[in-house]
């Protein structure tokens, strides 16, 4: 096993920087579409409840499948890793905002337009500041749930990690199969801790004092 | 501290109605009122008569369904309303500060959505926390949580007056707050109000707040109707209908007497003397004037003594009185306080002092006389 990891140290090291890549780029772009519609679904309360709806249903479909059904579509490779990853990355962050940017108390909003706030002031320095600790706890479980998923991507060739445990997987009986996939399985989790702990203090650095738990 | 002394303006609605789709009648039907600059208007009802309503719609945070508004004369139902908020002071129960903002961030919320720069905002920041009490040094970067609710209500109202504007809408303000600080924040504001002038229209359901604040008070009924739009001492003494009168509730003259201060009432000013000064003199001087009695003074005109001459006979000359007094009432006191002091005294009145300095004697015969007064005038 030591062997293994120490001849192929360059290639799995480089490995866990595209599959961190791969999760961190969709995610950012997940993070935006999710706040997005939240912003829209509670403005309109009438989306509300669909959107609860396809959060719940949206992460029932295996990822798996999703992927099959992407890949007529959209080809092998980067893409319909990053539009699996992005699909899954932004059904937490979705949910998670619409609870906080509803729980934000209204009478906070009418303080806010009574001093004189216009609409995007009250959402960009009041709604979005005061949710924010809610969406970085959805970004949190987002994340841990990315990891796993960008792992799927290597059967549709996509770059990371996933492809360790693939070729570990179509292997199996070989030298290297148990190898192969407990470096994949294992390098992920790491990589979802560290990633974790970085969003722990990206949440921290970036929540106000006076809202902080 | 400098402060600069700005004028409220003048406040004119103009037949002002809300209807809600789906509702039967108006929650404010035709409301017309108008309120001097200057002048602190106190609206109050019971729960559900409108008079929120009514106080939102003056910064727009309610849309009025017909009707205008006039600022100064300007018609503000046109303009628009982010624009408007910002030049009309807006406090609420609790003080609405925004929870993730630091106190200095909170009060300069205005101030900063005009685009003053950074060192104006921090100086009137700091100015305004004087005002109302907090050291700026102490409470500046605190968070809202950190505060208790009467300081977290003394920001409300510093954030109120940041940018200085002509007009201060309050919605309950002092509702959150216990007893004791709602009384001690009722007074600072009076103080407030005394120095800057500005025009307040004030939301509460306690009438004894209302004739404790108000220079007018509106006594509305469902539908915002206007039962009685009067001065306190004119609601008190002659209520315009059944309602007012259940609404004041009883004991109305004894309400009257927090309403008064000492110096509305014309004092008497009986004979005076110094310490030091020749009891024989005295003596002659006050029996001269037909009295029997005279108040003692210090060097600095400060009150010391009021004795009757049989007591100051003792002496040859006026000495250093040894007794702590109580029958003294500052000139801003209400007229239930200085019963207080006067009910301890064997004169029938106390002393009254401005900035320390005797300025004369409040009577009972002086209070009573003034209850009549008004009696009679309202009649």
């Amino acid at each position: 096993m030591i062997a293994f990891i120490d001849s192929r140290w360059a290639d799995i090291l480089f490995r866990a920087y595209q599959h961190t890549s791969l999760v961190v780029q969709s995610m950012i772009l997940a993070a935006v579409i999710a706040v997005g519609l939240a912003v829209l679904v509670t403005t309109i309360r009438r989306l509300t409840p669909v959107a609860n709806a396809v959060s719940a249903v949206g992460l029932t479909i295996p990822s798996f499948a999703l992927l099959g059904l992407l890949l007529p579509v959209v080809g092998i490779g980067t893409v319909p890793s990053v539009v699996v990853v992005t699909f899954y990355a932004a059904l937490p962050i979705l949910r998670n905002a619409v609870v906080g940017l509803q729980g934000v108390d209204s009478t906070i909003i009418e303080s806010a337009r009574g001093q004189g706030m216009s609409g995007s002031a009250v959402f960009w320095r009041v709604r979005l500041p005061l949710s924010w600790p809610v969406i970085m706890t959805g970004i949190r479980v987002s994340a841990q749930m990315s990891m796993g998923v960008a792992a799927i991507a290597a059967y549709a060739l996509g770059p990371g990690l996933g492809s360790y445990i693939y070729t570990g997987l179509t292997q199996v009986g070989g030298a290297n199969a148990v190898n192969y996939a407990v470096v994949g399985t294992v390098g992920i989790i790491v990589l979802a801790l560290l990633l974790d702990a970085l969003l722990v203090l990206l949440s921290r650095f970036t929540t106000s004092r006076g809202i902080r738990a | 501290m400098t402060q600069q002394t700005t004028t409220g303006a003048a406040l004119e609605l103009v037949d002002v109605t809300k209807s809600y789709p789906g509702q039967k009648s108006p929650a404010v039907d035709g409301l017309s009122l108008s309120v001097p600059a200057g002048e602190t208007v106190m609206f109050v009802g019971p729960s559900g008569c409108g008079k929120t309503t009514s106080l939102k719609m003056i910064n727009r945070l309610i849309e009025p369904t017909s009707g205008r508004l006039l600022l100064d004369g300007e018609d503000i139902t046109t303009k628009d309303p982010t624009t408007l908020r910002r030049s009309i002071g807006y406090v609420i129960q609790g003080g609405g500060l925004m929870p993730h903002m630091t106190v200095a961030e909170n009060v300069g919320l205005v101030p900063k959505l005009l685009n003053w720069d950074r060192g104006r905002i921090a100086s009137r920041v700091d100015e305004l926390l004087d005002l109302v009490g907090l050291d700026p040094r102490i409470y500046r970067d605190r968070h809202p949580r950190e505060l208790s609710g009467g300081q977290q209500q003394r920001v409300g109202v510093a954030r109120g007056l940041a940018a200085d504007p002509p007009v201060i809408l309050m919605d309950e303000p002092f509702g959150a707050v216990d007893p004791i600080t709602r009384q001690r924040l009722q007074d600072e504001l009076m103080s407030i109000q005394d120095e800057l002038q500005k025009t307040i229209v004030c939301v509460t359901h306690d009438i004894d707040e209302a004739i404790k604040l108000g220079d007018r008070i509106l006594i509305l009924d469902e539908g915002a109707r206007i039962a009685q739009y009067d001065t306190p001492e004119r609601i008190l003494a002659a209520p315009s209908e059944d309602f007012v009168a259940d609404f004041i509730g009883s004991g109305s003259t004894l309400k009257q007497l927090s309403l008064l201060r000492v110096g509305d009432l014309e004092l008497t000013e009986p004979q005076t003397c110094r310490i030091g000064e020749d009891v024989a003199e005295v003596t002659a001087r006050v029996e001269a004037a037909g009295e029997s009695s005279v108040v003692i003074l210090d060097e600095r005109d400060r009150p010391r003594e009021w004795l009757f001459l049989r007591t100051l006979g003792r002496h040859a000359v006026v000495s250093e009185p040894t007794t702590e007094l109580q029958t003294v009432v500052d000139h801003r006191s209400t007229l239930s306080d200085a019963l207080d002091s006067m009910l301890v005294s064997s004169h029938g009145g106390a002393m009254v002092i401005e900035r320390d300095a005797y300025i004369g004697v409040i009577t009972y015969d002086a209070v009573t006389e003034h209850i009549r007064s008004l009696r009679v005038e309202a009649a």
